[in-house]
């Protein structure tokens, strides 16, 4: 077990199953020669060459469908986005076509496809660089949806990511491509698509929280353990389509308090499906009603000062869990 | 010297072999087997009829909206004889003839019309993509065909279809421009058939020609009489030669006709004149191909007349098939929306297959009902009531 970066762990699965398997290939803008926007891809045009490591011209839609094309075939290719902002380019390939080819050919062209790429709140990125991206995805059937939390979830689910057969969505988070933690040297080492991790037990309140908001809900929780004796769960989902709504449910069951936070507008966003399920499976359970903490409904401001203020802050996310849990 | 002009050695060339009027070039006439001409018209009249029985079933209520392709039977088959089996062939959503000459069934095609998602299965062993609706958005697949091709070390080549229209669109930029970065073995066939919907040409680009727009992405771009089946193909063999050799992808505009509506859902008669209409009838492909097999003593009307009789039999007998169809299993829902059934969609179409059978809301037998809860009440021990 290694101690590396999230970026690195990235690295390291998108090696691996290179090297795994012939079929595999990256393409994008800026992943060969330079090694990717954020060097995710450092070192691969190097390894594999041109052919497996595709330097393309500035075309996400016109990318993302060779991809598909490409995938249609047999082959299994892994498209970068420089910044999932840039998808919104690529939505009518990937909404239109990647997630509805199988379907539509009767199930006859599988889309073992992942578009990945940082996506989500950074610093001082402003309104068209810094959207969660995942809620424009994880509406539509036939797409799967990663968000990873971790170094060891960014290995283990992009190796899951790319071995899976349908068009997969993998947002990264740029603020994390730096953190570290220990991550499996093993090439068998996967994490499942569609499970959620607990990765915080606790017995008073269930927050869900996923990527960046994780951190933040964690600093949240150690918190309030320190001042109140909360005792709080923290779940994080990692796949949000198809969801672990069981584990989640089993939590929320166990504690019987919920919030979810997550940096994105709160508008029909993530926390209104967990909300909503939590409701529809566990409303018996609930002492207190689900408690959602989102992004403000506006677009990221540029200025340093109201960007701190359109994500959930840990003050945020505490005044939360103090209401679910009835603490004046 | 402050402003030179360029040397740049680009041009378009126009290309029309078979005139109107049955005129013959006879130096640039390719070369086409007896049997392969005898095929090839086949296959037009084909197309041809079972185009017009389409129209039909679809008026009398018996298949949905489709694109007919009256008076484009050249542009296809010149185009699509010029690719072997092994060769890819990826359609827009008005390709009929280049289907069946690469042997769609034709009740498969009615089946896709209808609603069923079998009929947009490629037969085994045909290397096709399934039809395209979205306007344009099938280029860039030909292109991640076209490498997946030179990534496996096949030299199969890829014919790709589109209409005027989609020149405007912005994956056919993309797709010709990485295909032109790739040097991919693509073939980009336009059927320019003058009108999108009601968009006349000359309001689509201001270009002279819609070919020389592969100038700029730095491969040839040929303007051809899309109603001469030999030119047409002339054209696609030389560009289907020079990919399959290394040379790259090229563009091939096919000056038609859409003799037709656009679509079942459309009336032509709105935007453009009966006159316009006629003059391209007069142009139709299909009988100036007939008219040049006659003069080469390949067609008689004895067998022409036969041919009717044997297409208009297979026609009938493709409707049959597809007419003795069931109805698709309604279940069939929930199937391939991913690999494989997620657990959230499994308890999906379990909910559907019980409420179709009509047990869902209804309690087994000998239990009694569940009372009903009142405001206030809960269901569950932790919440006594």
């Amino acid at each position: 077990m290694a101690v590396i970066t999230y970026r690195e762990a990235l690295n390291h699965a998108l090696r691996e199953e290179m090297e795994r398997d012939e079929r595999v290939f990256l393409i994008g803008e800026e992943i060969g020669v330079y090694g990717g926007a954020y060097k995710v891809t450092q070192g691969l045009l190097e390894k594999f060459g041109e052919r497996r490591v595709v330097d393309t011209p500035i075309c996400e839609s016109g990318f993302t469908g060779v991809g598909i094309g490409a995938a249609m075939v047999g082959l299994r290719p892994v498209v970068e986005m420089m910044t999932f902002n840039f998808a919104i380019l690529a939505l009518d390939q990937i909404v239109n076509h990647a997630a509805k080819i199988h379907y539509m050919s009767g199930g006859q062209f599988p889309i073992p496809l992942v578009v990945r790429g940082p996506g989500g709140p950074a610093h001082q990125l402003a309104a068209q660089h810094s959207q969660s991206m995942e809620s424009y995805f994880y509406h539509v059937p036939g797409l799967k949806v990663v968000r990873p939390t971790s170094p060891r979830d960014a290995k283990g689910l992009l190796k899951s990511a790319i071995r899976d057969d349908n068009p997969v969505i993998f947002i990264e988070s740029e603020t994390l491509y730096g953190i570290k933690g220990e991550v499996p040297d093993d090439p068998d080492f996967t994490i499942p698509l569609g499970q959620a991790e607990v990765k915080r037990e606790g017995r008073d309140v269930t927050v869900i929280a996923y990527a960046g908001m994780y951190y933040r809900v964690l600093e949240a929780a150690e918190e309030l353990e320190k001042s109140d004796g909360l005792s709080v769960e923290i779940v994080d989902p990692r796949t949000l389509r198809p969801m672990d709504k069981e584990t989640i449910l089993a939590s929320v069951r166990k504690t019987h308090r919920a919030v979810v936070a997550e940096s994105g507008a709160g508008f029909a966003g993530m926390g209104s499906e967990i909300a909503s399920f939590i409701t529809e499976g566990a409303f018996d359970d609930l002492d207190a009603p689900v408690e959602r903490v989102t992004g403000a409904n506006a677009p990221m401001p540029y200025a340093r000062n109201l960007e701190r203020l359109k994500t959930p802050s840990k003050e945020r996310i505490i005044e939360a869990l103090r209401k679910v849990c009835y603490l004046g | 010297m402050p402003r030179t002009r360029l040397d740049l050695p680009y041009h378009v060339d126009y290309l029309s072999i078979l005139g109107p009027d049955g005129t013959l070039d006879t130096d640039l006439e390719p070369k086409i087997d007896e049997a392969d001409l005898g095929r090839l018209y086949r296959a037009m009249l084909l197309a041809r009829r079972f185009d017009e029985r389409m129209l039909n079933l679809q008026r009398q209520g018996r298949i949905g909206t489709f694109a007919p392709i009256k008076g484009q039977e050249a542009a296809q088959l010149g185009s699509v004889y010029a690719i072997t089996p092994a060769d890819w062939m990826v359609p827009s959503f008005r390709e009929t003839a280049s289907m069946l000459w690469r042997g769609w069934p034709m009740e498969l095609i009615l089946l896709f019309y209808a609603g069923y998602l079998e009929g947009m299965r490629v037969p085994d062993g045909v290397r096709d993509l399934p039809i395209t609706i979205p306007v344009a958005s099938q280029l860039p697949h030909a292109v991640g065909l076209a490498y997946a091709a030179r990534y496996k070390g096949d030299d199969a080549v890829v014919l790709t279809y589109f209409g005027d229209g989609a020149t405007s669109e912005g994956d056919f930029h993309e797709a010709m421009n990485f295909a032109g970065v790739l040097g991919a073995p693509v073939i980009f066939l336009c059927q320019n058939n003058q009108w999108a919907i009601s968009v006349p040409r000359k309001k689509q680009t201001q270009s002279r020609t819609l070919a020389q727009k592969a100038l700029a992405y730095g491969f040839p771009g040929t303007q051809v009489d899309g109603n001469d089946i030999l030119a047409v193909y002339a054209a696609s063999r030389e560009a289907v030669e020079r990919a399959r050799d290394g040379g790259g992808p090229a563009m091939i505009e096919c000056v038609t006709y859409r003799l037709g509506v656009h679509t079942t859902a459309d009336d032509p008669r709105r935007y453009r004149s009966e006159e316009e209409v006629k003059e391209w009838e007069r142009k139709d492909p299909l009988t100036r191909f007939r008219d040049y097999l006659q003069k080469k003593d390949l067609l008689d009307a004895e067998q022409e007349r036969r041919l009717e009789e044997e297409i208009a039999q297979e026609i009938a007998d493709a409707v049959a098939r597809f007419e003795a169809r069931q109805d698709p299993d309604p279940l069939v829902m929930f199937d391939h929306v991913y690999a494989e059934r997620p657990p959230e969609l499994e308890a999906e179409r379990q909910e559907l297959a019980e409420r179709l059978r009509g047990t869902g809301a209804s309690p087994a037998e000998g239990e009694a009902p569940a009372p009903t809860p009142m405001r206030g009440q809960r269901r569950t021990s932790r919440w006594p009531n």
